[in-house]
């Protein structure tokens, strides 16, 4: 693979996402968007046909495909409906620290969780500690053979579903992100349990809570990593992970060009196409080229990945952009829609509501230029 | 129980253009896809296999693009798949195409159930299964929706449009499918990679024992003089009489004239 040049294997899975994102997620969308729950059947579907699968490693039962395939799946999943893809792509969050830092019995544990259809999260954020996470007051006490976590994690998507979480908590006080340690609790353990499911903006069919630890006894096999390579573990995870954020964003960004296209065709205004105006074709040339810009800088960031090179400053640069251009150009799709776009009957207002959330999570976009000066100004 | 299942590759259009003047399908510039009643005959097949053990083998007659059909079956679960590809076939009509099919049966087989879908989108003849079964000399039941395996037998629901016929069959037999409530299966991602890795068998005129007058043009009486949907249409006629005597003869001889009975 280089550049846009796709493999047959990966034509044809993109064709099998599409497939599967037109025949089952996109007409769950509008019910499951109004009841603001993750449909359930759907995600276990997705997870059959491998969709949850694809970058977990071979050795242990994963199919173990690259990063650039993830991405063609994830933006292709996601053109169709982005709340599922967010869905699969939490539980794959969930996986990463453990893929980086777990023992080979943890790795099995995760695998197997996942591709028998358990949801997983990833729980590093906390009411006072979001892009801080310096800030994180959830502790971790070492007791009997093991630990006891105490605390409270916020905005934890998959929480509501979760059968186990990656939790980040304090295992030293008062040395900043070198006291955060990184653990696997499953959600059935005593003391663990699931807040008031958000109501959310949009992402609805990626349901988020509140995970609350209180006196969870976890045994030491369940620490993944050393004692204080937590933070390491978490930014590790999320570089890698934000190139997939980033390709359900483009997706998003997709599906508002496409339908834009579509309508403008059809839509009559003054006895004519609205395509035929200057002022409306200028707005798709626009959403045309930032779509096109942003998928540019996620494939690079993707191969980068692959490749084994450098991928920070690439894959902050490609959420980043990719967020910033699902928000403007689902924004314009709604403007030309006009008060179509702006009715909870037509699908547009959806994916300007779901493109928001790919500017605040998994790092905000303002996060993403700290990483991207930081590496300039190292 | 050893499973064959006859897919053909199809334009994916509902609207298809006839050239005027030869009367023939014009395919250039449309996409190909699995005849969708042969994709309903996989998942039957590979339903089958789920309840009573097996293989299902995947067949097709047709030029090498229709490889990709066949990578779609064996993506879906299939276990193997052949390719009917020579230049002698071409021009084959439904009983030059049911024969050569009959013969690559004979060469692959025995098989126990062989799976056809209906008809095809694009002929629309429906008669390439039926008339596959008659080379071969064993059973048919055509327009089934639902098979159960029952001990040696198979029990087929076969579709009327307005009533429903259990039927228990006989094996070895050719059964052609419609549209049943289980839609064909997405294929695996796993599914695919290991498909697109797989060897399909290539039979040509050499690999199969046919005889040439009854292959390709030469081997197909059909002329095709003009194609059309027939039109159906009901009329209701209400049966006069003064007694219900008189109802009934004059029921009975209405009948008799449309020789039903």
């Amino acid at each position: 693979m280089s550049g846009f040049v796709l493999t047959k294997d990966q034509r044809d899975l993109k064709r099998l996402a599409a497939e599967f994102g037109k025949q089952v997620m996109l007409p769950a969308a509008k019910e499951y968007d109004l009841l603001g729950e993750t449909p359930l059947e759907i995600y276990k579907q997705a997870v059959e046909i491998g969709f949850a699968s694809v970058t977990l490693p071979a050795e242990y039962g994963g199919l173990g495909l690259d990063m650039t395939t993830q991405c063609l799946l994830t933006e292709e999943l996601s053109r169709w409906e982005a709340g599922i893809t967010n869905a699969l792509g939490a539980s794959s969050l969930a996986s990463k620290p453990i893929m980086i830092a777990g023992s080979p019995a943890q790795k099995q544990y995760a695998v197997d969780m996942i591709q028998s259809g358990h949801l997983a999260a990833f729980g590093l954020t906390e009411p006072d500690a979001g892009s801080d996470a310096a800030a994180l007051k959830t502790t971790a006490v070492r007791r009997d053979g093991g630990y006891v976590l105490n605390g409270r994690k916020c905005f934890i998507t998959n929480a509501p579903y979760a059968s186990f979480f990656v939790i980040f908590a304090k295992t030293q006080k008062n040395i900043g992100t070198h006291g955060i340690t990184a653990f696997l609790v499953e959600a059935d353990r005593p003391g663990v349990s699931v807040g008031r499911h958000e109501d959310k903006m949009g992402l609805r069919l990626s349901a988020a809570a509140d995970v609350i630890l209180e006196n969870v006894f976890v045994p030491e096999e369940n620490r993944l990593g050393e004692e204080g390579k937590g933070f390491v573990i978490a930014m590790k995870t999320l570089d890698a992970s934000r190139a997939e954020v980033a390709a359900a964003a483009v997706g998003i960004a997709q599906s508002a060009l496409d339908q834009s296209v579509e309508y403008t065709k059809n839509r009559i205004c003054f006895g004519k196409p609205i395509s035929k105006l200057q002022a409306v074709q200028f707005m798709l040339a626009d959403m045309e080229i930032q779509t096109q810009a942003a998928r540019s800088l996620v494939y690079h960031a993707a191969e980068l990945i692959d490749n084994g090179l450098p991928y920070g400053l690439m894959c902050a640069a490609a959420k980043c952009m990719a967020g910033d251009t699902a928000m403007k150009v689902t924004t314009d799709a709604v403007q030309i829609f006009s008060g179509y776009g702006y009715m909870r009957d037509y699908p547009i207002e959806k994916l300007m509501r779901d493109a928001k959330l790919f500017q605040i999570f998994e790092g905000t976009n303002q996060i993403q230029r700290v990483v991207v000066s930081g590496a300039l100004l190292r | 129980m050893k499973i064959l299942v006859c897919v053909k590759q199809v334009p994916d259009t509902t609207e298809i253009k006839i050239d005027p003047v030869t009367n023939t399908l014009i395919r250039t510039g449309v996409p190909s896809i699995m005849n969708p009643f042969d994709a309903y005959a996989v998942e039957q097949a590979l339903r089958l296999k789920e309840a009573a053990g097996g293989t299902v083998s995947v067949v097709s007659m047709g030029p090498p693009q229709a490889m990709s059909i066949l990578t779609d079956a064996l993506a879906m679960g299939a276990d193997e798949a052949h390719l009917i590809t020579d230049r002698r076939f071409g021009g084959s009509d439904t009983l030059a195409t049911s024969y050569i099919l009959s013969c690559a049966v004979r060469q692959l087989g025995p098989f126990d159930v062989i799976l056809c879908g209906k008809q095809a989108i694009d002929g629309d003849t429906g008669q390439v299964g039926p008339e596959m079964a008659e080379h071969l000399g064993i059973a048919q039941v055509t327009y089934v929706s639902q098979l159960r395996p029952d001990g040696d037998r198979l029990e087929a629901v076969r579709e009327h449009p307005d009533r429903q016929e259990i039927l228990s069959v006989a094996l070895p037999a050719v059964i052609t499918v419609v549209k049943g409530e289980e839609r064909p299966r997405f294929e695996t991602i796993r599914g695919r990679l290991k498909a697109n890795r797989q060897e399909i068998g290539i039979l040509d005129r050499e690999a199969l024992p046919v005889e040439d007058e009854k292959i390709g043009l030469t081997g197909s009486p059909t002329k095709v003089k003009r194609t059309f949907t027939p039109e159906r249409h009901a009329e209701c006629v209400w049966v006069e009489g003064e007694s219900a005597k008189d109802q009934a003869k004059a029921l009975c001889q209405a009948l008799s004239r449309a020789h039903v009975i």
